[in-house]
């Protein structure tokens, strides 16, 4: 069957020259026969190893054949049954790391695009009629979820689809969590997002927005006063590191948090339209070189800086972004700046002139497993630079921890849990995705809010026989 | 503490210090001067009108130091901040003075509120329109120099950047611990976008989590007072905006 040997169908894209300067998303998204054709290159293997890559277990091979018959409502149902989020993850799974990796095809004639196909099925069903109807909660025992980022809503989606009623709190003014805040609209559209939480509202999940956990309302006053029967954390890894060199406070640095938050929650570029400001100035330096890195160089490339860089201590092989955003971001003209490390951010008037870099060179692999950069002695060296965005992760926030008696975390700041990996020091209280893990991905965070999901549904049922 | 506060659609959020609150009426009192788009809309809303988002309290409450002489010092409309504080430190039973500052008379706010919270309110204007004529600083300066109501063993300010480096200023000569409450830009006000960071004895601290009270004395106030200037244009431009928006709703 020579079908079978065809290459990966590639996404079809827009134009580098015009995406760089809009906002609007970079991939298209495959047409009919585009899916078709993928869909038939998969193998059909009796042992679908590709399923073992992927952390909510999606039924890839029955998904693939449900496509491949053309049979899409099938094909929705059965990826829907296992990842609430599929339109998400189809845009920003790094399915290369994940079950494109385990796939037999990949060695010889590339992956079969699941991620792509994902997305298309996942697009078919937005496009599709639905009723306004919410569904009504049978159960009478209350969930409360803290934060609307992945692994919140994941295991609201699953709660609720058991039955439970479910409330899902957000501090911020609209929800999503980082999916909102973090990820531009160029990789995953506003509505996109929108649409994922208006079927979890006809679920009968119940959003509340402006409150935080911890200082508007305590863990207390949601078991004693608002009688919840257990509360899932899914507060995320929020808050930025700093490198702690000099300069870092000078005006025109900011952390990436902060830079992608003005524009993606904030709507920056539409200032004054929009009245939240960002300063984008000709040349921008930014640091690290994960997903978050990406999208801060190509947001800022897009808001107007003419030379748009990526500066990062390690080399191309230890880059943890996607794959693809770093060929787009190559596409779209971001220079790369491998084996670089600042050391000083220079300022003057109190505004950003330059960055200060020692060229690195590779060494013995660290506690991490990946080489040490070690700084080449006296090859220090300046980059004219309007902003530095620094991009170099993030850690747990610990605003609730705090105010929460018995919630204990590892010295860098993530929840303890249990052997399940679900529930905290807190009888009750469950945990999920980055507060636990540290800054990790969507379909990471989302796997652990469905396992929380089932641990709280055993937990209650256990109690109730 | 405070809240964050987004008035309408497509609005900035800005952090405002709670002035006071009452639990039983859940009823939250908030003192703006009208400085940037956001508080002049503000300012523009009429009773009954509603704020399209808020979301506290934040913020951690000062340590203040039980016993000897706790003095309050608000200018313009940090007086307002103070109301909630000092009402607790009349509550502990300490012994308290509050300074409160503006340019003249009419500028001054909450003077009967913050009269009724202390035994010595000392008013400052700097045209003499009222009380003492000068700065807040100098009638602290006074009150070390042995004046009357004596001698500050504590300093709590809250008022704009150059205020409250003046009372640092002051009271670091006279060796008198200070606390100063910073406030910084500040988007989501949790601590996410380190927006409101400020070197306090060296370290990065965040405003929002970690403040927005300071040792003043350890407040690196010079990166403070650049930082807050950030986007003094596109205040300017927000403000024409705004004007032009108005001009073609009057006309």
């Amino acid at each position: 069957m020579p079908v079978k040997r065809a290459e990966k169908t590639p996404m079809p894209v827009r134009d580098p020259n015009v995406r760089a300067h809009d906002f609007k998303e970079v991939n298209e998204g495959y047409c009919f026969a585009h899916a078709m054709f993928e869909a038939e290159r998969c193998l059909r293997c009796q042992d679908p190893v590709c399923v073992e890559g992927c952390p909510v277990r999606v039924p890839i091979a029955e998904f693939m054949h449900a496509v491949a018959v053309n049979d899409l409502p099938k094909a929705a149902e059965l990826l829907r049954s296992a990842n609430p989020l599929a339109a998400i993850c189809g845009r920003v799974c790094p399915q290369e790391a994940q079950c494109e990796k385990n796939c037999h095809m990949t060695t010889r004639f590339g992956p079969v695009a699941i991620g792509h196909l994902e997305r298309y099925v996942s697009d078919w069903e937005m496009s599709q009629p639905q009723s306004d109807e919410v569904k009504e909660p049978w159960r009478k025992e209350k969930i409360a979820v803290i934060g609307s980022g992945p692994s919140g809503l994941v295991c609201a989606g699953e709660l609720a689809r058991m039955g439970y009623p479910v409330t899902v709190y957000e501090a911020l003014h609209a929800p999503g969590g980082v999916l909102r805040y973090g990820i531009p609209e160029f990789r995953l559209p506003n509505t996109i997002l929108d649409w994922e939480i208006k079927q979890l509202e006809r679920l009968g999940v119940t959003f509340v927005n402006n409150v935080i956990i911890g200082k508007t309302l305590t863990m207390d006053e949601l078991f004693k006063e608002y009688g919840y029967a257990a509360v899932f954390i899914g507060t995320g890894a929020g808050l930025p590191k700093f490198m702690n060199i000099p300069g870092e406070s000078l005006n025109g640095v900011y952390s990436a948090n902060e830079f992608l938050t003005r524009i993606n929650l904030m709507q920056a570029f539409e200032f004054p339209r929009a009245e939240t400001p960002l300063k984008v100035g000709k040349r921008v330096a930014v640091i690290g070189s994960g997903n978050t890195a990406m999208d801060a160089v190509r947001s800022a490339m897009r808001l107007g800086a003419e030379q748009a860089m990526v500066v990062y201590r390690r080399s191309e092989n230890e880059m943890t972004a996607r794959i693809e955003e770093y060929e787009h971001a190559i596409e779209e003209g971001v220079e790369f700046h491998w084996l670089t490390n600042p050391v000083e951010v220079l300022g003057e008037d109190g505004w950003v002139t330059g960055l200060k870099c020692v060229k690195m060179k590779l060494g013995e692999p660290d506690e991490s497993g990946r080489a040490r950069p070690i700084p080449i002695e006296g090859s220090e060296f300046i980059f004219p630079v309007d902003n530095v965005v620094l991009a170099i992760g993030t850690r747990p926030n610990p605003l609730l921890v705090k105010s929460t008696p018995g919630l204990k975390t590892h010295s860098w700041g993530g929840l303890l849990v249990d052997e399940r990996e679900v529930e905290t020091t807190v009888h009750r209280v469950y945990a999920g995705g980055d507060a636990v893990t540290g800054a990790a991905t969507v379909i990471l965070a989302a796997g652990a809010g469905k396992r929380a999901a089932e641990a709280i549904h055993h937990d209650i049922e256990a109690e109730a026989a | 503490q405070f809240v964050i506060v987004r008035v309408r659609e497509g609005g900035e959020r800005i952090p405002l210090t709670i002035t006071d609150y009452d639990r039983e009426t859940g009823l939250l009192t908030i003192v703006v001067q009208e400085v940037g788009a956001t508080t002049r809309r503000l300012g523009e809303l009429g009773e009954g009108d509603e704020i399209l988002d808020m979301v506290g309290p934040l913020g951690e409450a000062p340590e203040i130091p039980s016993g000897g002489h706790i003095v309050g010092v608000g200018g313009g409309y940090g007086s307002a901040a103070l109301l909630c504080l000092m009402r607790e430190l009349r509550d502990r039973g300490e012994k308290t003075t509050i300074i409160i500052g503006a340019r003249e008379k009419d500028l001054l706010i909450l003077a009967d509120e913050l009269a009724e919270l202390t035994d010595n309110l000392e008013i400052c204007t700097d045209d003499g329109s009222a009380g003492f004529k000068g700065f807040v600083t100098e009638r602290l300066q006074q009150m070390i120099d042995g004046g009357p109501p004596g001698y500050p063993d504590f300093v709590i300010s809250i008022g704009p950047m150059p205020m409250m480096r003046a009372v640092e200023k002051t009271t670091r000569a006279a060796n008198v611990a200070c606390t100063a409450s910073l406030d910084p830009l500040m988007i989501d006000g949790t601590g996410m976008c380190g927006g409101c960071r400020v070197t306090v004895g060296g370290k990065t601290r965040f405003a929002c989590v970690d403040g927005p009270f300071f040792d003043a004395h350890e407040v690196d106030f010079d990166e403070a007072v650049a930082r807050s200037k950030m986007y003094v244009k596109e205040e300017q431009i927000a403000a024409e905006c705004q004007r032009a928006a108005h001009r073609e709703e009057a006309a």
